[in-house]
């Protein structure tokens, strides 16, 4: 496929959590207003990113037995920087995702990338590849996000939108759940229309 | 008492996969069949288990110490890693039919939310070293009881008549959401 | 095609990238140190600011501590021109829905409640959590009032606090807080 196939197959073929359904943890988890969903996804895509191209860059240089591990460690110390960065300069946002920000080293969806593609591919694949899944996991985040917001808190982006009591199950656990799941009946209608 | 409180809050009211969301991609993955979801419980169980002590030990007594406390990440990662390939090992050498049965999902604890969102937990809550374990233990089990009970609502699905689109996926996260709302009547009793 | 997986290759291919990641996140940790302690300083002086009535000490540097049956208290007093002009006291509740409920309650010398700010809640969205201030008036109630005159118990148990509909244990874990710390406050002064 060409580089554009390859940046926007994150988007819809190969979406990172309606098609691949990866790296659902994030995706449930922070996914209380379109903001926070927002902020995860520039995080995440910003790992994944800087792993793609770092791991493309050394590729041939590490034996494939100690790989896992080698990816490892590289995607670690991405996520690690990204911790220490949005605990400076956006603290509140940094509060909010709390737990999830470590909990991208585990996001299936970079160690996924890595080992399927940025391991095996070209420095600008990689980095287009990572770019495409990334920008395709924030979409997914703040489509969740602000459905989950407007319905439960009746607000989007801080203002509220809809009078009245919202439906407080969305803003809860259930609703994530609930939430996503629709969505990827929506997503799956879609894909199958003619 | 404080460890009864630990047990119940972690295995019903905050249950790690129905309320904290860790731990989601073995739980849609493996909870299809009761005898996977038991082995895979197990396993998470023991590795769970191990990586809080494990991770405790390191974070307090030599990242701490150190003032490398930002290299947790990284650090606990690795000891996760490794106690899966451990684990891997002797479990290939047991019980090679579980090991056959699990599968791919055997490697992939390590990618496993909830140990690593335990781990980085108890030192957030600032548990001495028996509460971080004990509320490891705890989750665990509040891990395979939430695989468990959804693999028994799994198998009674597959006799079902489901429209096309939500085949799969779709309806299962439904049904974890109406599981999660089930165990949303635990929270408050305590109290 | 990948370097030789040799035992050799293998460890120097992991010693060197361990050694550079975490040199490099050695790197970002020193540039962002001081602008995450910043950060945490601001969070706490903004608090303080908003529950005590102007000062011009830093309450922060003349904090201390008073000890009592329910744990310790952290005392931030605020001065202005030499005279003290009010005590914020960080305090706390373990009788909350969702967990700890952490208060800073700015009192008056005369133990009028100043303001109070929210550090700490985990109450439920859209229920419990309307004890924070950008979620309904509950606090509001609780201003210019002294515990002296205004008990610090929900309407339901006797006292003058207006609760939260459908959610009374964050509104009494509230009133617990703030009892206690007031409870401190008068020891403090006995002192």
């Amino acid at each position: 496929m060409n580089q554009w196939q390859n940046f926007t197959k994150g988007f819809f073929r190969e979406n990172g959590v309606f098609v691949l359904l990866l790296g659902l943890c994030p995706t449930l988890g922070v996914t209380t207003s379109a903001v926070n969903g927002l902020g995860m996804g520039i995080a995440t895509t910003f790992v994944l990113v800087m792993s793609n191209v770092i791991i493309s860059l050394v590729r041939k240089l590490i034996p494939t037995k100690i790989r896992i591990p080698t990816f490892i460690v590289i995607i670690a110390s991405f996520v690690t920087i990204v911790e220490l960065v949005m605990a400076a300069y956006v603290p509140d946002l940094y509060e909010a995702l709390g737990i999830f920000i470590p909990l991208i080293v585990v996001n299936c969806i970079i160690l996924g990338r890595a080992e399927a593609f940025a391991s095996k591919n070209s420095l600008i694949s990689s980095f287009l590849d990572g770019l495409g899944i990334g920008l395709g996991f924030t979409m997914a985040l703040v489509m969740l996000g602000s459905i989950r917001e407007i319905l439960g808190t009746g607000s989007f982006l801080g203002l509220k939108i809809i009078p009245g009591e919202p439906i407080l199950i969305f803003i809860l656990a259930p609703g994530a759940f609930l939430g996503l799941g629709y969505l990827i009946a929506f997503v799956n209608k879609i894909r199958k229309a003619p | 008492m404080e460890y009864v409180l630990i047990i119940i809050s972690a295995v019903l009211i905050n249950n790690v996969v129905l309320t904290r969301f860790l731990g989601l991609c073995p739980f849609i993955g493996v909870s299809n069949k009761f005898t996977t979801a038991g082995g895979m419980s197990a396993a998470v169980l023991f590795v769970m288990t191990l990586a809080t002590l494990v991770t405790y030990l390191i974070y307090q007594y030599v990242l701490i110490p150190l003032g490398i406390g930002y290299l947790r990440t990284i650090m606990y990662i690795l000891v996760i890693a490794s106690l899966v390939q451990t684990v891997e090992i002797i479990l290939k050498k047991i019980s090679p039919p579980l090991y056959q049965a699990l599968g791919v999902y055997l490697p992939l604890i390590t990618t496993n939310c909830a140990i690593l969102g335990v781990s980085i937990l108890v030192i957030q809550k600032n548990y001495n070293l028996l509460e971080s374990v004990v509320f490891g233990i705890a989750n665990a089990l509040g891990f395979g009881l939430a695989l468990i009970i959804f693999a028994g609502l799994r198998e009674q699905l597959e006799l079902v008549d489901i429209p096309q689109g939500m085949r799969g996926v779709p309806i299962s996260l439904i049904l974890a959401g109406l599981l999660s709302l089930a165990f949303m009547g635990f929270s408050g009793i305590v109290k | 095609m990948p370097k030789p997986s040799t035992f050799k290759n293998m460890v120097l291919t992991l010693f060197i990238v361990t050694f550079l990641s975490s040199s490099a996140v050695g790197l970002v940790y020193e540039s962002t140190k001081e602008r995450i302690e910043e950060a945490k300083i601001n969070k706490k002086v903004k608090a303080l600011k908003n529950v005590l009535p102007d000062f011009d000490n830093n309450p922060m540097n003349d904090a201390y501590c008073i000890e009592g049956s329910s744990g310790n208290l952290m005392f931030y007093p605020a001065i202005k021109d030499g005279q003290r002009i009010g005590t914020a006291i960080e305090t706390f509740s373990q009788e909350g829905f969702g967990g700890d409920i952490k208060l800073l309650v700015g009192y008056l010398p005369d133990g009028t409640i100043h303001n109070i700010a929210i550090l700490e809640q985990q109450e439920t969205p859209g229920l419990g959590d309307k004890i924070s201030p950008k979620k309904s008036n509950f606090l509001q109630q609780f201003m210019n009032k002294n515990p002296r005159t205004f008990r610090l118990l929900v309407t339901k148990d006797g006292g003058a606090v207006d609760g939260i509909t459908a959610a009374t244990i964050s509104s009494r874990a509230f009133c617990d807080a703030v009892q206690r710390s007031y409870t401190y406050l008068q020891k403090d002064s006995q002192s």
